[in-house]
């Protein structure tokens, strides 16, 4: 057959208005273990494999068992730092056409997931993203997972330099590494870009950049983590100095290979070995163990760690128009009844440290985009943005950063034509929800759904413009476990099955006063609301808060207060707040209202279906 | 690589050199009929192409010499005289070659090449890209309304091809027959006939071609435990269209012994027969659209 390759005009028009060449190939990724993937699949089908050894391959290559169905795969794509460029998008849609359900789902730590993919099919995608320069490999499994990096990093006003190279240069160094193949139990790092951005204080190592005396380096933490028990991270020092950046990661994880709890499964992460043998204790270890490394770490294997090769090879985008950039929009009230536009601005564009140039928000609905969409995006990312990549962000959207200002409406109009210019991304409308009972095996509700239709609720009503709830955020898991991050969100949710009366419902608890970056709190438990009752229960503290709050006071600090037990007047506290919920909450047997027991997306009456999880092979 | 309107060099001068072709049009076609090929037989006028798409789109315009036959108009009656009375009327005789495009990544072109093999015109090829695609590329078209004298046209039914309820129902436990369901993946989750396999459509397409390589393929059926040598039955949701592409891409991969159920999914569960389907997954909502 004849292979004539399409060149529509569109396809021309935006590589020739691009504003950036295109982005040299970061080889993630590695051709044989696709084919070894495909090897296995066929050993393990003839039984040449153990489902265990097969599982434990399986997991460390990236594919993880749908909810109840081991013959399909979830792939987890990594992406180092959230950076993916449009050809990856690009491919990542077609991938998610052939041979997955037509989208593609950005998760809570930069990863981007494929659904619903047949076992045998896995290999076929994964040669799929080697092409692009991707990769599966460690994104499940006990090793070092993928290592995120706040999507500011590069353009936030407020950092002491730009981690990305690092994160990206720690991620190299650590994947494939024979010293992480076998942790105890999987490993995160987040890297920060300054105290307000990032996830540094819920990951085993997390990093905010700093500088000393001239000299860069880092605040790290430790023992940091969400799950059935949650713990803030450990600041092991003032200051790390760049060159004890790669000692003290190594460190790190020897010491967790070392002691790790590798019987519990329940208590294997690294958080439980702090908590259990104590901060100081942890902390005195990791210090001398830092100097063995120190010691016996060959020339060699530092050079591995190579910042230098991560960072951008041309020069920083040159800085737009400087005396144009007044974008009232971004400051200035908007309502339900601004334009479209307007309120876009609003709530998904802000400034960048670089003059003239500004950060445009994606707001997915719990992170799930059409291979249309991913396409569209791609080459809008292409035509605006002047470093001509996106990142995902662990809100499940993406930042197009380096757009000019007098772009914006295009940019807007060509994202608006294929539906992905929805308001809200920065708000309290942007909800997010772990993949629940679409697709994972330990998700007792369906808070994938829940998510979405708190987020559709929430434009519709318009609360996406009302500033006092702008820094307040809605997470929700679907079980204990923490891939929602509902610990870290002003008003968190994690699913479970509750007996109202004598029949199961589907339920969430409630936890208040969460919060991320470098001052994290860890939310506190209120109550258990039925999952359809959640949304009219947000709403209903958003009534009393309105009511109640002092002067300007947004939502999440009026929150902390309550939590705190400083409210002022009728409702002071924890106490009082369930009180008033519970009254608002209308329980009525389920012969009166069979709805109130049946969760999102199913007819038929709940029950609470599990199977073996399967981090932890 | 890319062709330039009324190109008359290189590839296809070539193939002028390779293939003979005469009145009787003995030139018999491959699975897949490559764009130099029909290229050339229009010019030779050994050939008739039939255009699939709605009536208003070919009258538009349409592949030089190419008849107007929209999939509505034989799925009307969908009987073997039927498509015999079709053939006729087209100026089809028997060993005529036979080119069928759509703008439907292939899908509505291989069920109407499936039907007119089914009732014995096997000289029949499914262009190699859509009717898009052709015009992406630059290539001839017109817009004149073409109509050729009748011709006769024996019927021969190809029972080998075909796959009704009754004989899937008792395929399903033969341990050489294999069934493939080629909706979407979301669709297959929900419900489908016992014991079918996956390989939705989608992943049959590449950016060039409405099928990717034979290679690609074989590999696809192989890594699912299928054997080469199994009689395979396809079908999809309603009318035999996407299993009717995946008929023709198991056709291209080697496999001698492929049934499309033409009536499919709908008829199958108009029948009230045993389904299988997984619960207790709310996979619909991970889509976005």
């Amino acid at each position: 057959m004849a292979d004539y390759s399409v060149k529509t005009a569109e396809n021309t028009d935006s590589i020739q208005k691009g504003v950036c060449p295109p982005k040299p190939n970061p080889k993630w990724g590695r051709e044989e273990e696709s084919e070894l993937f495909a090897q296995n699949v066929k050993h393990f089908r003839q039984k040449k494999l153990s489902e265990d050894d097969f599982r434990r391959f399986r997991l460390q290559h990236g594919a993880y068992g749908s909810r109840l169905q081991m013959n399909y795969s979830m792939i987890r794509i990594k992406v180092p730092s959230g950076e993916v460029n449009p050809e990856q998008l690009e491919k990542i849609a077609s991938l998610s056409e052939a041979f997955s359900i037509g989208s593609a789902h950005v998760s809570t730590r930069q990863n981007i997931q494929l659904h619903w993919v047949q076992l045998e099919d896995v290999s076929e995608v994964m040669t799929g993203l080697v092409e692009v320069g991707l990769t599966t490999r460690e994104a499940c499994g006990n090793t070092v997972r993928n290592v995120m990096c706040s999507h500011f990093a590069g353009v936030c006003p407020d950092e002491k330099f730009d981690a990305t190279p690092y994160a990206k240069a720690i991620a190299r160094f650590f994947i494939r590494n024979p010293m992480c193949q076998n942790l105890p139990r999987k490993f995160k790092i987040n890297f920060g870009c300054c105290a307000n951005h990032g996830l540094a204080q819920i990951a085993d190592i997390g990093l905010v950049p700093e500088i000393k005396d001239e000299t860069r380096g880092f605040k790290i933490y430790l023992g940091g983590g969400l799950g059935a028990a949650s713990f803030i991270g450990h600041l092991v020092e003032d200051f790390t100095p760049e060159n004890r950046l790669l000692p003290t990661c190594m460190a790190t994880i020897r010491l967790f290979d070392r002691h790790g709890n590798r019987e519990n499964m329940a208590r294997n992460r690294m958080r439980y070995l702090v908590h259990e043998i104590g901060w100081d204790k942890f902390q005195k270890l990791i210090l001398r163990e830092r100097s063995i490394v120190e010691m016996t770490t060959a020339i060699y294997t530092s050079s591995l760690f190579d910042v230098k090769a991560e960072e951008e090879k041309g020069p920083p985008p040159k800085t737009g128009n400087a005396k144009i950039v007044k974008l009232p929009m971004l400051n200035e009230r908007v309502t339900l009844e601004s334009p479209a536009y307007e309120r876009w601005l609003h709530s998904n564009v802000i400034s960048q440290k670089q003059d003239g140039y500004f950060t445009a928000f994606i707001t997915l609905a719990a992170g799930d985009i059409t291979a249309n969409q991913l396409r569209i995006l791609a080459d809008a990312i292409r035509k605006y943005s002047a470093e001509g990549t996106a990142r995902n962000t662990p809100q499940q959207n993406f930042a197009i950063r380096y757009v000019k200002a007098d772009d914006l409406p295009d940019f807007y109009g060509r994202l608006a034509s294929i539906g992905l210019a929805n308001p809200g991304a920065l708000t309290i409308a942007s909800a997010v929800g772990c993949s629940g009972t679409t697709s994972c095996n330990l998700a007792i509700t369906n808070s994938h759904r829940l998510a979405k239709e708190i987020e559709y609720e929430f434009l519709e009503l318009g609360l996406d413009t009302d500033d006092s709830l702008r820094d307040s955020t809605i997470k929700i898991s679907g079980c204990p476990n923490s891939c929602g991050q509902h610990e870290i969100a002003t008003i968190g949710f994690f699913g479970g099955a509750s007996r109202i009366g004598t029949t199961m419902a589907p339920t969430y608890t409630m936890l208040f006063g969460g919060s991320a970056a470098e001052k994290s709190e860890l939310g506190k438990a209120i109550m258990r609301v039925p999952a359809k009752r959640v949304i009219d229960t947000i709403r209903k503290i958003i009534e009393i808060y309105k009511q109640e709050r002092s002067d300007s006071e947004p939502l999440n600090q009026w929150i902390n207060r309550i939590v705190s037990g400083e409210g002022t007047g009728n409702v002071r506290n924890i106490e009082n707040m369930k009180a008033a919920l519970t009254q608002a909450m209308q329980i009525l047997p389920v012969d009166q209202d069979p709805e109130l027991y049946s969760d999102y997306g199913n007819d038929s009456r709940f029950s609470a279906k599990t199977a073996r999880g399967e981090c932890a092979a | 690589m890319t062709i330039e309107k009324n190109a008359s060099t290189s590839k296809t001068d070539i193939m002028e050199g390779m293939v003979e072709i005469n009145e009787n049009h003995d030139f018999q076609l491959p699975i897949i009929c490559d764009v130099d090929t029909l290229r050339m037989l229009i010019r030779k006028e050994g050939v008739r192409v039939v255009d699939v798409r709605k009536t208003e789109e070919y009258q538009q315009e349409h592949i030089p010499s190419a008849v107007s036959l929209p999939l509505s108009r034989l799925l009307e009656k969908d009987t073997p005289d039927s498509i015999l009375d079709i053939l006729e009327n087209l100026g089809i005789s028997d060993k005529m070659p036979v080119v069928i495009y759509d703008n439907t990544f292939g899908a509505l072109a291989a069920r109407v090449a499936w039907s007119f093999q089914y009732v014995g015109h096997a000289n029949t090829a499914i262009l190699e890209m859509t009717f898009s695609h052709w015009k992406n590329l630059g290539l001839e078209t017109e817009s004149k309304i073409n109509s050729f004298p009748t011709k006769k046209h024996s019927l021969n039914i190809n029972y080998r091809i075909h796959a009704d309820a009754s004989y899937v129902e008792a395929a399903k436990d033969q341990p050489n027959t294999i069934l493939i369901d080629s909706r979407e993946r979301l669709n297959f989750l929900t419900e489908h006939i016992p014991k079918a396999k996956s390989i939705p459509y989608t992943m049959l397409s590449s950016n060039s071609s409405i099928l990717r390589s034979p290679q690609d393929i074989k590999r696809y059926i192989e890594n699912r435990g299928i054997p080469l040598d199994a009689e395979i039955i396809t079908y999809c949701g309603s009318v035999g269209t996407l299993s009717g592409l995946t008929y023709y891409a198991l056709k291209l991969a080697g496999v001698e012994n492929v049934k499309l159920y033409s009536k499919s999914f709908k008829e199958w569960k108009s029948l009230g027969k045993s389904k299988e389907e997984f619960k207790d997954a709310n996979y619909w909502d991970l889509s976005a659209d």
